[in-house]
Parts: structure tokens; C-alpha cells; sequence
């Protein structure tokens, strides 16, 4: 008659979220403050192998405004498309900044491997992006793609966003080699953003 | 251990489009949200450890040389996944306004006084029973722009990251009894009484010191439960 399910757990209801408010930065992106930051945007140290790139944008509302107050989160495949997590070898595919006070991100990472998607499909190289700042309750989830990969033709995530607004998603490589994309939280070319 | 991440249980979260909490008007999507299938970016990410937190972080009243003014206050509590299972070894980091309800960040206006021997900044990382617990200093409520009168009742803010990319989340920890409650858009934009009630800490006789420091316990459930439900053990 026992069971080995812990005691008291049948159901346990989630924790709901809720802002990030705007006085973040001295605890999760502590530089400016002296403090010690677990993650940063300099995502992939020296030696990790793989195609050193670099993604910068600028965050912006309904009204074009820039946002200061965002925190912007990564994560990411190696350059073979596998998980990490635990940082061995200098690269853990995670990243974090808060945007400037023009709005702006920016990091330094390699480029993803594909890998597979939840139905087998390969997915194209992407990178995972949670943003969180004053005014959004609950955590926003998007991708960002690169301009320059075939795969993202027949990328099975990509297939499910209405095609006029797949290139919110897709960050273009500029003359510099800088791949730029701006996350727009709302109104014309407003970014997608996923129920996950 | 692999993890299922039922979609139903994610209703609970407030909905971005929370037109009483001002911020929301101009920052909330317009499009709906694209479904996205669960696949290995969002079923793995990052693991921290104990190379990332100290065992003063946890301690916010000893991280200057003197002690900060204010109340004194442990918060306890256990992590757990939508089976309640502990999330052992997960990172919790958490921030919050003095005692004054002043924050030490620079953009922080409110002409209440900082105190130097408190920041306000924390990180735990919970043990193998999904245990954390900080000492800090009972924060005060603070005014802030979104209308007229508008207090935000103390809290404590957390973040966590959990098993995977869908386990993150950032949260509130409140306080019991707080009158302000009533009147504050953000913990009101969880519509069900149930969730917002789950926001508010427990006073803990138990955990707390005599002689020392009240203490309040915060439990946490994150999303994810088991993919194999357990097997009920056969008598043979
Ligand atoms: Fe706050």
C-alpha cells in the first residue's frame, strides 16, 4: 500500500510570477554596482570552439520609447548543437544583461549548432531569449535565428509563426558581421513571443 | 531524470496586458503568443553551483561592517515542481528595498534614507531537500508613480531558474496581513485568489530565534513534474 512519492506532494500549485520591477541591476547585473555577476554577455570564453559572433540590439515599447530597465536572458546550444549547462570547458550557453540606458543589448557568443526539435525535425541554429523588465508580469520567451542559415527554411518552429512575422525573429548580419535584431515588446513589427 | 511541463498550470501567471499596473500599457504584447512545442532548448538550462554562491551571500546583514537598522528576519522555505518534489541545488537569488523601503539602486528616488551597511542583494542555492534560507532585514513599503497614493506592500523579490529554460521564473514574496494588498495592481494582477495567496509568506514560529529574529517561510513551486508517473509497488 505504499507509495514512494514523497509525503504531501500529489499536487503542488506553481508559484505565480510576477515583474521584475526596475531596481534589479544591483543584484542579477551587479558590474556597475562591485558586485559578482553570475552570468554576463560575454557568453563562450577563448578556447570554446566555434564561430565567434556577435548579436546586438535595442529593446523597444508601443511607442518606439527605448527600454531601460529590461533584463535580457540567453541560452543556447554549442557549436555542435549539444547542452552544456554545467560550464565545463568555459562554455555553459547561458548569458545575461540588462539593457543600457539607450536600450541597447549586446553579447558575444559562438554560433549555435542546429539541433533537433521536438518531432525529430532538425531545428536551425537559434538562440533561446527570456526577457523580463518593468511592466511585464510574466516572463517573455522569443528566439532569435541568424540571416544567414538555409536551415531556417525549413526550421519546424519558424513554420508555425505566420510567415509576415518571421523576421521579428531572425536577426540580419550588417557589414560590420554584428547581427542586429530589436525586440519590440508591442505594436508595428511587434516581436513574437512564445506561450511555452 | 527527464521532466513534463503541462501547459494547463501556466495560467496561473498574471496576464501581461494588466492595464491597472501602468508599466503593462506599452510593454505588453498585442499579438497573441505562438505555441511552442517543448523541445531540448527549452528542456534543458542552466545549472549553477557552489562555485557561484558563497555561504555569505545568504546573509544580508553581514556583508558591510556594521549591522543595517531594521527588523531582523529569516526567510525559510523548500523548492519544489508541480509534484512536490524537492528542486535540490537550484539557485534562488533574491533582492529588495531597506528598511525604509529604499532601494540601493541608482534610479531609486524615493526620499527615504539608504543605509550603508545593507544592499539588499542575496543568493542560496537550495540544499538536496530543496531547502533555502536568508537572513535580511524586514523591507519597508515604498511609494511609487502608477497612481495616486500608490504604496507597493514589502516584499522581497525572487528569482529562480529551476531544472530548465520553462522552470525559470521571477516572482514577489509578500508579507501576511499587509493592508496595501487591496490597492496594489501588481500582486492583484494574478486574478486567482488562490495563486495571489501563494505569493504570501507564512509568519514561522518555528523557524524563528529567540532572542534574534522572526522568521517567515516562502515555499516555491516551479514548473515540471515527473514524465514516468510512479508506479504503484506491486505485492507479490
Ligand atoms: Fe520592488
Amino acid at each position: 500500500m505504499s507509495t514512494d512519492r514523497p509525503s504531501g506532494s500529489e499536487e503542488a500549485r506553481l508559484t505565480p510570477s510576477q515583474t521584475i520591477g526596475p531596481f534589479f541591476a544591483y543584484a542579477l547585473t551587479p558590474r556597475a554596482y562591485g558586485g559578482a555577476e553570475l552570468a554576463t554577455g560575454a557568453m563562450a570564453g577563448d578556447g570554446v570552439p566555434g564561430e565567434r559572433i556577435r548579436v546586438a540590439g535595442v529593446v523597444l515599447d508601443g511607442d518606439g520609447a527605448v527600454v531601460t530597465d529590461a533584463m535580457l536572458e540567453f541560452w543556447q546550444a554549442d557549436a555542435q548543437g549539444r547542452f552544456h549547462a554545467t560550464g565545463n570547458a568555459g562554455f555553459t550557453g547561458f548569458g545575461r544583461v540588462e539593457t543600457t540606458t539607450e536600450g541597447g543589448y549586446s553579447i558575444e557568443t559562438i554560433r549555435p549548432g542546429a539541433l533537433p526539435g521536438s518531432d525529430g525535425a532538425m531545428q536551425a541554429p537559434h538562440l533561446t531569449v527570456s526577457v523580463f523588465a518593468r511592466g511585464v508580469l510574466t516572463r517573455l520567451m522569443t528566439r532569435i535565428y541568424f540571416s544567414d542559415e538555409p536551415a531556417n527554411q525549413t526550421d519546424p518552429v519558424l513554420a508555425l509563426v505566420p510567415a509576415e512575422r518571421r523576421d521579428t525573429l531572425i536577426a540580419r548580419r550588417g557589414e560590420d558581421g554584428v547581427f542586429r535584431l530589436d525586440i519590440r515588446l508591442q505594436g508595428a513589427g511587434e516581436t513574437v513571443f512564445f506561450e511555452a | 531524470m527527464s521532466l513534463i511541463y503541462p501547459r494547463e498550470s501556466a495560467a496561473i501567471h498574471p496576464a501581461n496586458a494588466s492595464p491597472e499596473y501602468k508599466s503593462t500599457l506599452k510593454r505588453a504584447p498585442s499579438q497573441p503568443l505562438v505555441m511552442l512545442p517543448h523541445s531540448l532548448s527549452e528542456t534543458t538550462g542552466p545549472v549553477f553551483g557552489h562555485a557561484d554562491v558563497s555561504e555569505l551571500d545568504s546573509d544580508l546583514t553581514r556583508r558591510h561592517e556594521g549591522e543595517p537598522i531594521g527588523e531582523r528576519i529569516i526567510v525559510t522555505g523548500r523548492v519544489l515542481d508541480e509534484d512536490g518534489r524537492p528542486v535540490p541545488k537550484t539557485l534562488v537569488e533574491i533582492w529588495q528595498a531597506n528598511s525604509t523601503g529604499r532601494y540601493v539602486h541608482v534610479r531609486d528616488q524615493h526620499p527615504a534614507p539608504l543605509d550603508p551597511n545593507f544592499t539588499g542583494a542575496g543568493r542560496a542555492l537550495t540544499d538536496s531537500d530543496g531547502r533555502y534560507r536568508f537572513v535580511t532585514i524586514k523591507p519597508g513599503a515604498y511609494p511609487w508613480g502608477n497612481h495616486h497614493n500608490a504604496w507597493r506592500p514589502a516584499h522581497i523579490h525572487f528569482s529562480l531558474f529551476g531544472p530548465s529554460f520553462l522552470s525559470r521564473v521571477i516572482t514577489q514574496m509578500y508579507f501576511p496581513g499587509d493592508p496595501l494588498f487591496r490597492y496594489d495592481p501588481i500582486f492583484q494582477s494574478i486574478t486567482d485568489e488562490n495563486a495571489r495567496a501563494r505569493l504570501v509568506s507564512r509568519f514561522d514560529i518555528e523557524a524563528t530565534e529567540p532572542q534574534w529574529a522572526l522568521a517567515y517561510q516562502f515555499d516555491i513551486v516551479l514548473r515540471g513534474r515527473n514524465a514516468t508517473p510512479t508506479e504503484e509497488p506491486h505485492e507479490h
